[in-house]
């Protein structure tokens, strides 16, 4: 195992993480504005099929992630209507718009099955991205700094901008917010945009990146993956991006176990892994008292203001 | 509008209203209300619960749209389109039910509530400068869920002030402090009144208004009554208008005797519920046969976990901490407990004493089913529970479609009817109520009253949990004072001084509470 | 004007049973105009998705073997949602319940009969509750979101399901394609009618919600899940235990599903391969909210998506559509009943917009 092999880990795990990590970050801005969006898979595969079909139309990698931004965004409005202007069940809904998103998806992609896009790789000089030792900071998608990017100014924005303030009250109490005059569903029309543009962003490295083509149900369940990472992270920004990359290393062991042949154990086991040590996470983080303490008070239910 | 002294005349109002209506379904909140406010005037909004006063302000605040009328400021008719629309003008408003973010800081709540975008550094100045103008001492970097009802209040406080406000409305501001902690409330709206602001000061409570304001307008039923001089009326007089005359005395059973001893706590110990729970910590008392049992307090000092550690809904893991009848049930499930003949009333009707989308029958099976053997096996017999619910609605005069109407359907007064009905129609030898009248009508709150006096005097034991001390003075024959999660030792109502009980409900067990036992 | 919510004082009755059925007219009425938009002829799709299988006798028997075990899935989760107990993994359960079966029927090897039927029915019931008891567990010990383990627990099923019919449960003499042998005779659910492909779990399919009707509205359980999901803290006062209404939910709806996979398994495929998870257990959410939650409705449902199915496959032959149609329209279904569920407390009042002045010029 020498520093080739380590390099190499190292870029499979940032891949493995960025679209959990990407999902995670929008779904922590919904859900502190006390919105629960289970839609998160339907959202990243409405994203990774705009982003690719976009790609391929226009031939511009970076006008397909702003496509699948997009799109992800106008997928997670379906169910911000419901649930804003309906009162939906929240848990309902999102299940909804996933099954919604898996179909639309498979619809929109039958004209885009089979063709290919080169990848959205990194964007420095070969000297940089192909150097065997420098590649491991510069080798990567701007998808992949984009969501590194994010981690840091989502977090300012949350703690330090009044707009950030705003969104936390809302999801803190609700009809407070309301009767000092904040209009409470604008604020989570904006957060719901917000997570619905990061999920598809999220989404499209599946179809740009790490396999430059679209396939039917491409997320694999990933999507589950990041929600879960909201409720381990204890809606804090620092502990998203360090349990990101602990679900980044669970999935990348799965694909070094299968290629190494630890055959003394099926290879259905690595590719299981990830989803019972998901379980096994969430068992540790929700038995501790103090992780629901940091939940927005008013997430996942209506808000039914008296006026 | 009668009784202005001439040097208020040579003032124009402040704010004017003309003939507000505001009609919800099934309800005339407001009915043509017309009453204006002077600068500088403490002005009285008086009536009972349910008399529409919250939503005559809600509308002068701007989070409601009256149906008519008009609302002049400084002689314009304006429309208050929204609260920031009010705050604009100059109006602030501190909320009965406090629009508070529990785990933010105070500096973040109060940031929340200003609508000028100021730096961080400089709003703490501000508010540093107006708490100390004021004596209203706040850490302005506690979280909120830390802090005591009274310091939750000064933030409401500081928050409107900072505003510089013309007119401040406080919404029912001394329900929930000590009455300590309510004379350091008046002195700070009197010194804001000398300096010109108009206060529109909200209650129910006479002696406050007679000692606070300038000027009282009277609502009952949603009509204006009355604008009138509390320094020249009586309480009585005052009580009579916001009333109607329709108060009855409560009966009591001459020479009432008190049996054996039906519920005894011991050292009764819970550990907190969640982050904003209260623990309970040693709590001791005893009721007999044919007693009513007051715990006054201060809300969320640990009521209801005290209900819901008598009512199993909690367990007290200790068999000797909870007896009755002289048999433990510290261990016991709720319908243990309710098997053995104690029941409880929960403060919040809705959600938690009654499903507010079941029917009045269904409502009657979720206490009663065992106890009025509604269940064979493991079925429901829902014509004896249709005949209990119709039985109840009958014996408490709850105004209801009937067994099958849904429990949301009903009005506040009604629908406590109901319950306290379901509870004391299956005989309980103990009887545990929170707030059995709060946000009830005068009529209802009297009906309540006289079922609590008539159970106890067949012989059953009661504990009446209440914040209003005026309820507990004149309903209980016992009292001890909850504070922080412990319990006061008991004194008799006839012995207690109103002073010493605001002592304990303010958390001071020295002298003045010490030779209370 | 402007849109003005007006609550109830009682909800709707007439709303609650009208809504599904317009959720479905509106979901048509909109396939009809999309299609038409994308160059699809929208009629032509919509009536050969909705009504052909209903006019076509010959493909009741389909829609009755396909409504089968979203029915039945669908009662379990019904009582789960009634109680706020959001299991979703149904698709796992399912599956472990038709692998349980399958287990039983490898362990009896040639040996057939009703006996042995009845043992692999059960073990898949058994199979299916387990695996939903294993949310239950981690959400009363642990407070584990069910929603989450319950969807991861699919995953390691699906898992499950690929290791035992490509290893060990490898049919010997099927090419080696990862595949069960076939079940023998007498391991199979009869049909109800000879010649038929209608197995004795539709029977099943018919009889179950009438029960679970008889159950919910007139047991104390059945009280106990619609007050718990009505009312938590209320429930709590009733001495309603809230940690054993979750098990009781997680484990009704895991062994439905277990019961809906081993009849499947034991009724129509007579083995399992990697194709076996078709989506009925995700379906199923759908069924148990387009029939309101009601056994009953659940039935209704339950054969209204079956009709889609089938008409799905037959529109792919006729206006050539692509099979995930299907889903989009189950999908706008769910939206649909999921939006107009609010008419049933509230009643839409158009009012005069209010004059937009600002206050104090």
């Amino acid at each position: 195992m020498g520093a080739d092999f380590i390099i190499a880990a190292i870029i499979t795990v940032v891949g493995l993480t960025t679209p959990i990590l990407l999902a995670g970050i929008g779904e922590l801005v919904v859900e502190k504005s006390g919105v629960l969006n289970l839609g998160v898979e339907g959202m990243m595969l409405t994203g990774a099929i705009s982003g690719f079909a976009v790609t391929v139309i226009t031939g511009n990698p970076w006008a397909g992630v702003i496509g699948a931004a997009i799109g992800g965004a106008l997928a997670s409005l379906l169910f911000a209507v419901l649930v804003l202007q309906l009162n939906s069940n929240q848990v309902a809904t999102g299940l909804a718009l996933t099954i919604f998103g898996t179909g639309l998806s498979s619809l929109l992609g039958l004209s885009f099955t089979g063709r290919i896009v080169a990848p959205f790789l990194s964007v420095f000089p070969a000297s940089l991205s192909a150097d065997p030792i420098l590649k491991v900071i510069f080798g990567y998608s701007p998808i992949v700094y984009f969501a590194l990017l994010m981690v840091p100014l989502t977090a300012w924005f949350l703690k330090s901008t009044r707009a950030g303030l705003i969104l936390r009250a809302v999801g803190e109490n609700d009809l407070s917010a309301h009767s000092i005059g904040y209009s409470v569903r604008r604020v989570r029309y904006a957060a719901i945009a917000f997570g619905g543009a990061m999920a598809g962003i999220g989404g499209c490295y599946f179809s740009l990146v790490i396999t430059p083509m679209w396939a039917e149900k491409m997320t694999a369940g990933r999507g589950w993956i990041a929600l879960a990472l909201v409720v381990f992270a204890g809606w804090r920004m620092g502990r998203l991006l360090a349990g990101a990359y602990f679900f980044g290393i669970l999935m990348a062991l799965e694909l070094y176990a299968k290629a190494s042949g630890f055959s003394f154990l099926p290879s259905q086991f690595w590719a299981a892994m990830p989803y019972i040590m998901t379980v096994v996470a969430l068992s540790f983080i929700s038995s501790r008292g103090t992780a629901g303490a940091n939940a927005p008070a008013c997430l996942g239910k209506p808000f039914l203001p008296s006026t | 509008m009668t009784s202005l002294s001439p040097m208020e005349e040579s003032l124009s109002p402040r704010l004017e209203l003309s003939g507000i209506t505001k009609r919800f379904p099934g309800v005339l909140a407001n009915d043509h209300v017309s009453f204006s406010v002077l600068p500088g005037e403490i002005h009285a909004l008086l009536g009972e619960n349910g008399a529409g006063k919250s939503t005559l302000v809600k509308m002068i605040y701007g989070i409601m749209q009256p149906d008519s009328g008009e609302i002049r400021w400084n002689g314009e008719r304006i429309i208050v389109v929204n609260p920031k629309a009010a705050r604009k003008l100059g109006i602030g408003m501190v909320f009965q039910h406090f629009s508070l973010f529990e785990a933010m800081t105070v500096l973040e709540n109060i940031a929340l509530g200003m609508d000028a975008k100021i730096p961080a550094r400089d709003l703490e100045a501000r508010i540093v400068a107006v708490m100390s103008q004021y004596g209203l001492m706040l850490e302005p970097h506690r979280i909120v869920s830390t802090l005591s009802v009274g310091e939750r209040q000064r933030i409401e406080i500081v928050r409107a002030l900072l505003l510089n406000p013309n007119l401040l409305i406080m919404d029912e501001p001394t329900s929930v402090l000590t009455p300590q902690e309510v004379e350091q409330l008046f002195v700070v709206l009197r010194q804001l009144a000398k300096e010109g602001c108009s206060i529109l000061y909200i209650s129910h409570k006479l002696h406050e208004i007679k000692a606070l304001c300038d000027t009282a307008t009277i609502l009952r039923g949603g009509k204006l009554v009355d604008t009138c001089d509390p320094s020249v009326e009586t309480s009585r007089s005052m009580a009579e208008k916001m009333i109607g005359g329709n108060l009855k005395d409560i009966q009591r059973g001459a020479g009432r005797t008190f049996g054996e001893q039906k519920l005894v706590v011991k050292a009764l110990n819970v550990p907190k519920d969640g982050p904003f729970g209260t623990a309970l910590k040693g709590i001791g008392f005893s009721v007999k046969a044919g007693e009513i049992f007051g715990i006054a307090g201060v809300a969320g000092n640990g009521q209801n976990a005290l209900l819901l550690a008598l009512s199993g809904e909690v367990s007290a893991h200790d068999h000797h901490a909870i007896t009755v009848g002289g048999a433990e049930v510290g261990h016991m499930s709720a319908k243990a407990r309710r098997m053995m003949g104690m029941a409880t009333v929960p403060e919040e009707r809705n959600g938690h004493a009654a499903v507010p989308d079941f029917s009045l029958s269904d409502n009657a099976i979720l206490t009663g089913r065992d106890r009025l053997g509604m269940v064979r096996g493991g079925m429901i017999d829902a014509a004896a529970a249709w005949t209990y619910a119709g039985e109840v609605i009958e014996a408490f005069a709850v105004k209801a479609t009937g067994p099958g109407a849904f429990a949301e359907s009903l009005s506040g007064g009604n629908l406590q009817k109901y319950i306290m009905g379901r509870e004391i129609m299956q005989k309980p030898d103990v009887l545990v109520v929170s707030q059995p009248t709060w946000g009830v009508d005068a009529g209802a709150a009297a009906a309540i009253h006289q079922a609590l006096v008539d159970l106890a005097a067949q012989g059953s034991a009661i504990v009446v949990i209440s914040q209003d001390l005026d309820e507990l003075l004149s309903l209980c024959d016992t009292l001890a004072v909850i504070n922080e999660g412990r319990l006061s030792p008991s004194m008799k109502v006839a012995d207690a001084r109103i002073e010493e009980i605001g002592l304990l409900m303010g958390g001071i067990h020295g002298e003045g509470a010490a030779h209370a036992h | 004007m402007r849109i003005k919510l007006e609550k109830r004082r009682e909800p709707s009755m007439l709303m609650l049973v009208a809504t599904p059925v317009a959720s479905v007219l509106v979901t048509m009425l909109i396939g009809i105009v999309v299609f038409d938009l994308i160059g699809i002829k929208g009629f032509r799709a919509v009536v050969d998705i909705f009504l052909s299988p209903l006019l076509a006798s010959y493909k009741w028997q389909d829609v009755a073997v396909k409504a089968a075990p979203l029915v039945i899935i669908a009662l379990g989760l019904a009582v789960g949602n009634r109680a706020q107990v959001w299991n979703i993994g149904a698709e796992g359960q399912y599956v472990i319940g038709a692998l349980c079966a399958a287990g039983v029927a490898i362990g009896f090897g040639t040996i057939g009969g009703p006996v042995v039927v009845v043992l692999m029915v059960a073990a898949g019931i058994l199979g299916g509750a387990a695996w939903a008891a294993i949310p239950a567990w981690l959400r009363t010990r642990f407070s584990v979101n069910e929603i989450l383990s319950s969807l991861m627990l699919t995953y390691v099923a699906l898992q499950v399901l690929s290791y035992l019919v490509g290893g060990p449960w490898k049919d010997p003499n099927g090419r080696n394609f990862p595949a069960s042998a076939p079940l023998g005779d007498g391991q199979t659910l009869p049909v109800l009618f000879a010649g038929s492909t209608v197995h004795l779990g539709v029977a099943v399919a018919i009889v179950l919600p009438f029960v679970f009707w008889y159950l919910m509205k007139r047991s104390v359980f059945g009280f106990q899940v619609r007050v718990v999901g009505s009312a938590p803290n209320a429930a709590r006062h009733g001495g309603f235990d809230g940690k054993q209404t979750i098990w009781l939910a997680l484990i009704i709806s895991g062994g439905m599903a277990g019961l809906a996979g081993s009849m499947e398994f034991a009724g129509v495929l007579h083995k399992i391969d990697l194709g076996f998870p078709s989506g009925y257990g995700f379906t199923a959410i759908i069924v148990s909210f387009l029939g309101r939650l009601n056994p009953i409705g659940c039935l209704i449902a339950g054969i209204v998506l079956a009709v889609t199915y089938v008409g799905g496959q037959m529109a792919q032959t006729t206006v050539h559509i692509p099979n995930s149609t299907a889903g989009i329209f189950q999908a706008m279904m769910l939206f649909f009943i999921l939006a107009s569920d609010i008419l049933v407390r509230y009643r839409i009042r158009l009012v005069p917009s209010a004059p937009q002045l600002v206050a104090g010029e």
